[in-house]
């Protein structure tokens, strides 16, 4: 039943003491944020991963609880790349001490690689990928190197 | 004023310093054709062409020496430190060491920005895979600065026009001076979007055509490439469509008469011999003002300035 402001709410997962709660993420995209975190099926982290629950801001979205362990920025900013609208809470003793949107910045280094086989970038030479970013949402990154534009399946390019 | 340290692609060129090169450029030409310079006198050009070049090579070559100065070469790199596996970054840093500028041409795109990041000289991009060629464009604008005119120029870009950097950096260059360009090409080789839209977007006129007969009219200057035989599968449809872009002097009989025709070269078979001949031909002046263009950057880069 979609969620209306007048309905009384219904927790679908109960709230965590410590750790990082990463809401309106884009629904469908929660896997490749846990894929972000470096967050795999073998992980001991207690995670929680709600999908495609109704939104009045996304229409769908999804949210993240990661237990006992708060982002730092790098990830944050890696967040922003599928999940532009998405909101982060910082939790310490039931509290949130911290609230951060994602905010991407004007150049992204050594987080997504270049999708063009022939690009310097991806070869052996000493230098990480650098990625400028021409437009927040939709995200348009556009490499440095090469100038490949990158706007579609960011997800599949992830390093 | 050229600020310049690099020169990596047109993209970061604006109007005035393509005005200010091709202005050098005109200076500098009595020297191109043999007048006697020491402006570069005790100055050390090096050239790393990791694929195969005859004509930037050699202009930048001669560039260099009818100037006075001086040009090192990395040769084959089955002979070079290359070939033991050393980084592109290694080597410019090598290099830079015994040299005042470089010139670079290497077969990954994004390899002379990388080259700029490591080099303690100014780099030159001579062609990086099918990215940039940004020496080759002021030449071409160069030539249609003194064949014809770039103000209110009308021109159409012929044959391979997905995959030819030279097109993109020129259609670029040219929305600088608001030019009109028609782009002429086989369906399956036409100009990216993303190019035709960054055109539009700076208020260039496009307009695309498969029909070269229909342009050849209404145009300053016919601006040919070559149609590269291993992009079509099937060697019909290539003989095909070669034809269709093969400009002889009957072809040219109903041309404007100050019509130029232009090549980056070389040419197959899109431009017969006989047309060489013709008011037309312009592609062996083109080559030539590889010359002058290139002092022009030298001389900015590491001889002192306009």
């Amino acid at each position: 039943m979609p969620e209306t402001k007048d309905a009384p709410k219904v927790l679908r997962v109960k709230p965590i003491n410590n750790g990082t709660v990463i809401d309106h993420i884009a629904g469908g995209q929660a896997l490749n944020v846990l894929k972000i975190l470096g967050i795999a099926g073998t992980t001991d982290a207690t995670v929680s991963v709600v999908m495609n629950v109704d939104s009045r801001k996304l229409g769908k979205k999804d949210i993240v609880k990661v237990e006992d362990r708060e982002l730092f920025e790098e990830e944050v900013n890696r967040i922003a790349l599928i999940a532009p609208a998405a909101s982060i809470n910082i939790i310490r003793d039931g509290k949130v001490i911290e609230k951060r949107s994602v905010d991407l910045p004007d150049e992204i280094v050594g987080v997504v690689r270049c999708q063009n086989p022939n690009c310097i970038s991806n070869t052996l030479e000493p230098i990480k990928s650098r990625m400028l970013v021409k437009t927040k949402n939709p995200v348009l990154l556009r490499c440095l190197y090469c100038e490949q534009l990158l706007t579609d399946r960011i997800a599949e390019y992830l390093i | 004023m050229f600020m310049k340290r690099h020169v990596l692609t047109m993209r970061e060129f604006s109007r005035e310093e393509i005005d200010s090169v091709l202005d050098l450029a005109a200076s500098l030409e009595p020297y191109a054709r043999g007048q006697k310079s020491d402006m570069m006198a005790g100055k050390v050009l090096a050239l790393l062409f990791f694929e195969p070049s005859t004509r930037t090579r050699m202009s930048f070559e001669t560039a260099m020496k009818r100037l006075g100065g001086g040009v090192i070469n990395l040769g084959p790199a089955e002979g070079s430190s290359i070939s033991k596996g050393e980084s592109l970054a290694d080597t410019v840093r090598v290099i830079g060491g015994y040299a005042d500028a470089m010139v670079i041409r290497h077969p990954k795109e994004g390899s002379a920005r990388l080259a700029s990041q490591f080099s303690p000289v100014p780099v030159i991009n001579a062609g990086d895979g099918a990215g940039h060629h940004p020496t080759q464009t002021l030449l071409d604008l160069y030539t249609i600065k003194k064949e014809s005119h770039l103000e209110n120029l009308s021109i159409a870009l012929v044959g391979d026009l997905k995959y030819g950097r030279t097109v993109h950096s020129l259609a670029y260059a040219l929305s600088l001076f608001g030019a009109d360009i028609t782009l002429v090409s086989p369906a399956s080789l036409r100009m990216p979007d993303s190019i035709k839209s960054d055109l539009s977007s700076k208020g260039t006129c496009v307009r695309e055509t498969c029909d070269l007969g229909a342009v050849v009219n209404n145009v300053d200057v016919l601006y040919m490439t070559r149609i590269q035989r291993e992009r079509f599968p099937d060697p019909v449809e290539y003989k095909k469509v070669a034809r269709s872009y093969r400009i002889t002097p009957e072809f040219m009989a109903g041309a404007r008469e100050g019509l130029i025709v232009m090549h980056p070269l070389p040419r197959v078979d899109e431009i017969a011999p006989s047309v060489d001949e013709t008011q037309h031909a312009r592609y062996f002046q083109q080559s030539f003002y590889g010359v002058p263009v290139r002092m022009a950057l030298l001389k900015m880069l590491i001889g002192g300035g306009c």
